[in-house]
């Protein structure tokens, strides 16, 4: 499902790589935490997944496509076979949670039938049945991150990528969170998951990735986060 | 719905801007007028110099007191020299006709002359309409000629200020349409920053590229459209209360400009309007949406 061979990644200016000769490789349904201090790569790693970087050596396939090789005018029909939530949100502030929704499905050329009839299906899903017509300011913080899990999960991705999506949110509401993140993992839907959440990683029990420096030091299939 | 989607995002945005649309707008018109007006120009030109060119000649007029002999004399040489290709003879009479015809609307100054009065002539057209001055220097002094007037040079002198005043607005154009240029690529800067958090989502679900970009663009087609009927609307303006009303006088001299002409430059400057605009804004994307 995702592989990476020999990636390294030498941001410019940067004195040493943010990642060195990484080698790793997950299949389709796993669920898996990239851990690790700041700056030690593990963000990078969802960059080069979402092709928003290039590798300065090695390859990156996604689904079995070599990513690297893509055109750049295939990249936004690459981008719909995956999911992807982050630690801020990142929901439009002047659109309610159906609407932010609504509009991922919209610009990627689904007509509103689709929409109505996809997204109160997906809102029911994350557990946000009866808060549609809120807006982002309206919501809780638990509450808004389900709001982009929804619209990430909306188009029924492949892979779901997730960076540090319980940063902003306290140890209970993470808890929840993560309960939705492992009943959309076992839809079959691989997820991958940057955290320094130790509490989190270690209630889950699932494939640890350890990263320091821009290395693997560590790839424990029930781990935590040691 | 796209189609639906991307025109309310177009007029959202021209509308968030407001000033900076209008500013864009007004530069263009002014650019895309004097586009125009140069444009009818060059046209104008053309046309009379294919109108003129043919019929002009070189009027040799004769002295008052030239015998019968002597102009006969002067036929002759006329019609044998090798730069000359046609030679007519036009009597007093025949003058006289022109000038009624030419003065048809002053019979007061038609009354007051008499055929007698005005001077006969020799009307020369040359092989080469150039080699005036061949003509000129072999004839100036030659017994029984009174004046040589080349008509073609009289014409030339109108043609020169023509020229030079669509050569200015030519510049004027361009220069409009530079700062035009500026204001389309900062009015698509500060589009792209206050829909920043739209155009991630975007990228992120994985919108098509041109699906981000349309409604930026076509912002600025539509500004450039808006512009072009501003502009021809200046121009349209000008011919009614100008060329038609104050200058009147003016442009019965010249061959006159016919709507049909003016009409030809709107789908010019519509068209340079929407394409400088749209690659403009093309180009300033490249730099501030990259993908």
């Amino acid at each position: 499902m995702i592989r990476l061979e020999n990636v390294t990644k030498t941001y410019p200016k940067a004195s040493r790589p943010a990642l060195d000769n990484v080698s790793v490789s997950i299949d389709k349904g796993e669920f898996v935490f990239f851990i690790g201090p700041s700056g030690s790569g593990k963000s990078t790693i969802i960059k080069l997944l979402l092709h928003e970087i290039t590798p300065t050596k090695g390859k990156v396939y996604v689904n079995n496509k070599d990513v690297t090789s893509l055109r750049s005018w295939r990249i936004p029909q690459f981008r719909r076979s995956i999911g992807c939530v982050f630690q801020d949100f990142r929901l439009l502030p002047n659109r309610t949670a159906y609407e932010n929704v609504a509009f991922a499905l919209e610009v990627i050329g689904k007509t509103k039938a689709v929409a109505r009839r996809v997204v109160p299906e997906v809102l029911e899903l994350v557990g946000l049945g009866g808060k549609e017509h809120r807006y982002p300011h309206e919501l809780s913080g638990g509450e808004q991150q389900r709001v982009a899990i929804a619209r990430a999960f909306v188009n029924r991705p492949l892979i779901l990528l997730a960076d540090e999506p319980t940063g902003n949110l306290d140890p209970d509401t993470s808890i929840e969170i993560m309960r939705l993140l492992d009943r959309i993992n076992r839809t079959g839907t691989t997820v991958v998951m940057v955290t320094h959440d130790s509490n989190i990683v270690n209630q889950m029990r699932r494939r640890v990735i350890e990263i320091e420096s821009g290395r693997i030091v560590r790839d424990q299939p029930r781990g935590v986060y040691g | 719905m796209r189609a639906k989607y991307v025109l309310s995002e177009v007029v959202l945005g021209l509308w968030r801007n407001v000033t900076m649309t209008i500013a864009m707008i007004i530069t263009m018109a002014v650019s895309l007028s004097m586009l125009g007006a140069s444009g009818l120009m060059y046209l104008q030109v053309n046309k009379m110099k294919e109108q003129y060119y043919g019929e002009l000649n070189v009027a040799i007029f004769l002295d008052d007191e030239i015998t019968e002999e002597r102009r006969a004399a002067l036929d002759a040489e006329l019609r044998a020299d090798p730069l000359v290709r046609e030679v007519l003879f036009e009597t007093r009479e025949m003058a006289y006709n022109k000038f009624k015809e030419l003065y048809r609307d002053a019979p007061e100054l038609v009354n007051a002359v008499k055929p007698e009065q005005l001077p006969q002539s020799f009307r020369v057209k040359l092989k080469d309409p150039t080699q005036y001055n061949q003509i000129f220097e072999k004839y100036k002094d030659a017994e029984g000629i009174d004046e040589i007037i080349d008509q073609r040079r009289l014409l030339e002198k109108i043609f020169k200020i023509l020229n030079a005043i669509q050569s200015l607005a030519a510049v004027i154009a361009l220069v409009m349409a530079f700062a035009a240029l500026l204001l389309v690529g900062n009015t698509i800067q500060v589009a792209a920053y206050s829909k920043r958090r739209e155009v991630a989502v975007m990228k992120l679900v994985g919108a098509s590229n041109w699906f981000i970009q349309a409604p930026f663009v076509l912002e600025a087609v539509v500004a450039g459209l808006i512009g072009a009927i501003l502009g021809f609307g200046a121009l349209a303006l000008a011919k009614i209360f100008l060329l038609d009303g104050a200058l009147r006088d003016l442009t019965d001299l010249l061959t006159p400009l016919l709507w049909k002409e003016v009409l030809l430059m709107f789908p010019v400057m519509a068209g340079t309007g929407a394409l400088v605009s749209a690659i403009t804004a093309w180009i300033t994307l490249r730099f501030y949406l990259r993908v």
